[in-house]
């Protein structure tokens, strides 16, 4: 594909027809101007033939809108620049198998909610045995040995348990967002990591419906995941990772399924 | 009813033995006090501020006579006291007490000591009773504006901003919500005191303060009057301030409260003693105020898988209910939880649901239940998880649920857009409005899936609740019983606030709330 142009746009029902649908809400009561400001709204996002197809009195003072339009954008596929994947996703089983032939022991990984924070559903869909949307947790593969330590963990806390099991990888995961509490408690995490000298050594994950990969990256995390995020995907991380701390992979080995 | 499913003598075998299981529970409830318990008292007395530096009056009243060592014959003992020294505001009372060397207040002769505790007992009795006018009012505006019929949908609003929570919950309201829940902030149950005033900062929702309390019942009683529907208002009585959580909640008239038995012990680490111990005077005063309880049974299915630990659920309804009796709490007041949350991927996932919820509203068939909307298997895939939603609103009104929390559509991204909780209304109200009344047109066959899985379940709640009784119920919990959660009865926050009771234990709140 390299060097051919490759022209993208939205697909409605016909190539090339830049069909899109959005939500959204306006908080003015629901009229005719309401509506002629929804498609104003839209056109001012650059949408074509904007149709309000619904506009519903979400509360006397607020107008759900249901709106489709054209988009007139195009993408030149072929410059889309994401690095190569090298090795497809492993499954649960040949992931195992992986570990027993390369690392040749237990990857150990820690994870908790760290903070004030008391929502365990990140980390318990990460590592409990049951796992999430049908994709078993870390805890039922043979191969990783994974503590999860549930929510409201102080960092410090955390840290002394993963020194304490030589852990691999280290999982913080911040469901709560408010006012940014999970930037700074992360921060607050890499603070502490670095003062007990595990950064760079051990892999630190950080997770959590608002983190993505970049964010956790400026933090100082080693990669982030985010919404829809599975088991398999962290366990797969987890394990080239290791694999490129030990020399056993290249450092720019790509893979399915990476946080990018 | 879509089932016996069981016998009747099965189910009130069930019953009898969650009576036997708790027994042993209130012999340590009956002996025991616990700081929040006292401050709970001085709350009913009246005593509602806070002191220098934002600290509740009864916090520094009750850490006083803690350190002391006197806590133990009574809160309200000690407040007879400063009165008699001449207090004339809580705050004076509060300074007095405090101003009093450790242990060098002169005992009273036996019969100044009687008529202290006649006089003190006559106070709290006209305290219950301006509490009781103030329920009646709230009573009165339930009956001037019905509700709507049940299941009651129930949505949840947290900005952390009680100004901003009250925009949300009228534009819910108008949305058709029935319920409005403010939940609290993050780790608010950790904190052994109730913060004081109106609140404008929280993390993950609002602090439940009593004044937040008055600034939302208010917003809803105004829009309860313009919608011609009176419209519920909801909080958290759990953590380290479950009694005084109830009393600021019952004063403010607030219609329902999570409270839980055994909530606190499993999801917030919270002592089994101080819990226990509790949860009864909670229990007490909301039985008083006529506030629905919402249990929180399902909490164990999102840590335990949903399909295996489906009989945790039922053990823990039938304790959760016995609790609730021996607090005077009645039928009409026990909102047990339970949800829809068996991962979607399983096939029959309809069929075990109902099953679930047939079983529950045929073992409690007066309690309102409360049911709960998938969590745990949300997908980003926004479109897929309203359809998921959708089947819950089924079963909800199949089974007849008297609350219903809405499930949204982006669960699984952020807090609900105003527009998301417009969505998940308007979808419940299509799917009650277009099968009520199904579950008297379908009759489920006792020889098909759905029957033999309610009976296997059964069984199985069966077995638990046995094994509470022969091991006791602490032993289970500490096996991980419920919600696959371990916890001991020494472990966990808040055991220095329980007490032995002193032999000259005064507390006549007490008293009036059990009927002596």
């Amino acid at each position: 594909m390299a060097g051919e142009s490759h022209p993208i746009r939205a697909y409605g029902d016909r190539r090339d027809d830049g069909v899109i649908q959005l939500s959204f809400t306006l908080p003015v009561p629901l009229s005719d101007k309401a509506k002629e400001a929804a498609r104003q709204f839209c056109t001012r996002l650059g949408l074509l033939d904007v149709k309000v197809a619904a506009a519903e009195p979400a509360a006397d003072n607020y107008t759900f809108f249901v709106v489709y339009g054209r988009a007139d954008v195009s993408l030149d596929y072929s410059s889309i620049d994401v690095p190569e994947i090298v090795f497809r996703k492993l499954g649960f089983d040949e992931l195992n198998k992986l570990i027993e032939d390369r690392v040749a022991r237990r990857v150990v990984v820690l994870g908790a909610c760290t903070g004030t924070d008391t929502h365990t559903v990140g980390i318990d869909a990460i590592l409990n045995m049951k796992g999430y949307a049908g994709d078993y947790g870390l805890e039922r593969y043979p191969w990783f040995e994974a503590y999860n330590l549930g929510s409201q963990v102080p960092n410090e806390e955390l840290i002394r348990k993963a020194e304490e099991q030589k852990a691999d990888a280290i999982l913080v995961s911040q469901v709560v967002t408010q006012r940014d509490v999970h930037k700074d408690n992360g921060r607050q995490f890499i603070d502490v990591a670095k003062a007990h000298g595990l950064k760079g050594k051990t892999i630190l994950l950080l997770g959590g419906p608002r983190v993505d990969h970049k964010l956790a990256m400026e933090l100082g995390f080693d990669a982030g995941f985010g919404p829809g995020t599975k088991p398999s995907d962290v366990a797969n991380y987890i394990v080239h990772a290791l694999l490129k701390k030990m020399g056993k992979e290249p450092e720019d080995l790509h893979f399915e399924g990476e946080p990018a | 009813m879509p089932g016996p499913f069981v016998d009747d003598a099965r189910v009130a075998q069930a019953r009898g033995i969650a009576s036997q299981v708790i027994e042993p529970v209130f012999d340590l409830i009956r002996r025991h006090t616990t700081i929040s318990v006292e401050r709970t008292v001085l709350r009913l007395f009246g005593m509602s501020d806070a002191g220098p530096g934002g600290i509740p009056l009864t916090n520094l009243m009750t850490d006083r006579l803690k350190a002391a060592g006197v806590l133990n014959r009574g809160a309200a003992y000690w407040y007879a006291r400063a009165l008699q020294l001449g207090a004339a505001s809580p705050l004076d009372a509060v300074e007095r007490i405090a101003a009093l060397p450790a242990g060098k207040l002169a005992p009273l002769s036996a019969e100044m000591e009687g008529n202290l505790r006649a006089e003190v007992r006559r106070e709290a009795e006209a305290a219950v009773d301006e509490l009781r006018r103030r329920i009646d009012e709230r009573d009165a505006l339930r009956r001037e504006y019905p509700m709507s019929p049940a299941p009651h949908r129930y949505v949840i609003v947290a900005t952390g901003n009680i100004y901003d929570d009250v925009d949300q919950a009228r534009a819910a309201a108008q949305a058709g919500a029935d319920i409005i829940a403010v939940i609290r902030s993050t780790a608010q149950s950790l904190l052994d005191y109730v913060p004081h005033g109106a609140t404008s900062e929280g993390y993950g929702g609002t602090y439940a303060t009593q004044e937040n309390f008055r600034i939302m019942r208010e917003a809803l009683d105004a829009e309860s009057r313009r919608l011609k529907r009176y419209i519920q208002l909801t909080n958290y009585s759990s953590g380290l301030c479950m009694a005084e959580i109830a009393f600021a909640a019952a004063w403010e008239k607030l219609d329902m409260l999570l409270n839980d038995a055994m909530y606190g012990i499993l999801f917030r680490d919270i002592n089994m003693r101080r819990t226990f111990i509790d949860q009864y005077f909670s229990r007490r005063i909301c039985a008083l105020a006529g506030i629905i309880i919402n249990t929180g049974e399902d909490n164990y299915i999102t840590t335990a898988d949903a399909y295996d630990a489906a009989h945790t659920v039922i053990a823990s309804q039938f304790i959760n209910e016995a609790f609730a009796k021996r607090a005077g709490l009645q039928d009409w007041q026990l909102g047990l939880g339970h949800s829809y949350e068996i991962d979607p991927h399983r096939p029959e996932t309809l069929l075990l649901e109902l099953s679930q919820a047939m079983l529950i509203r045929r073992c409690f068939p007066d309690a309102p239940l409360k049911y709960m909307p998938p969590t745990k298997h949300k997908e980003t895939d926004i479109f897929f998880s309203h359809a998921y939603d959708v089947m819950a609103d089924l079963v909800a009104i199949w089974t007849r649920q008297g609350i219903q929390l809405l499930g949204m559509m982006t669960e699984a991204m952020h807090t609900p857009l105003l527009g998301d909780r417009y969505v998940a209304l308007k979808s419940a109200g299509y799917i009650h409005r277009a099968a009520r009344g199904i579950d008297e047109e379908f009759v489920v066959r006792e020889d098909g899936k759905i029957a033999n899985r309610a009976r296997f379940v059964f069984g199985k709640a069966m077995e638990l609740l046995e094994e509470c009784r022969q091991d006791g119920l602490v032993a289970a919990i500490g096996q991980g019983r419920f919600g696959d959660v371990k916890r001991s009865e020494t472990g966990g926050k808040g055991l220095e606030g329980v007490m032995e009771k002193s032999p000259d234990y005064f507390n006549p709140f007490l008293d009036i709330l059990e009927g002596r």
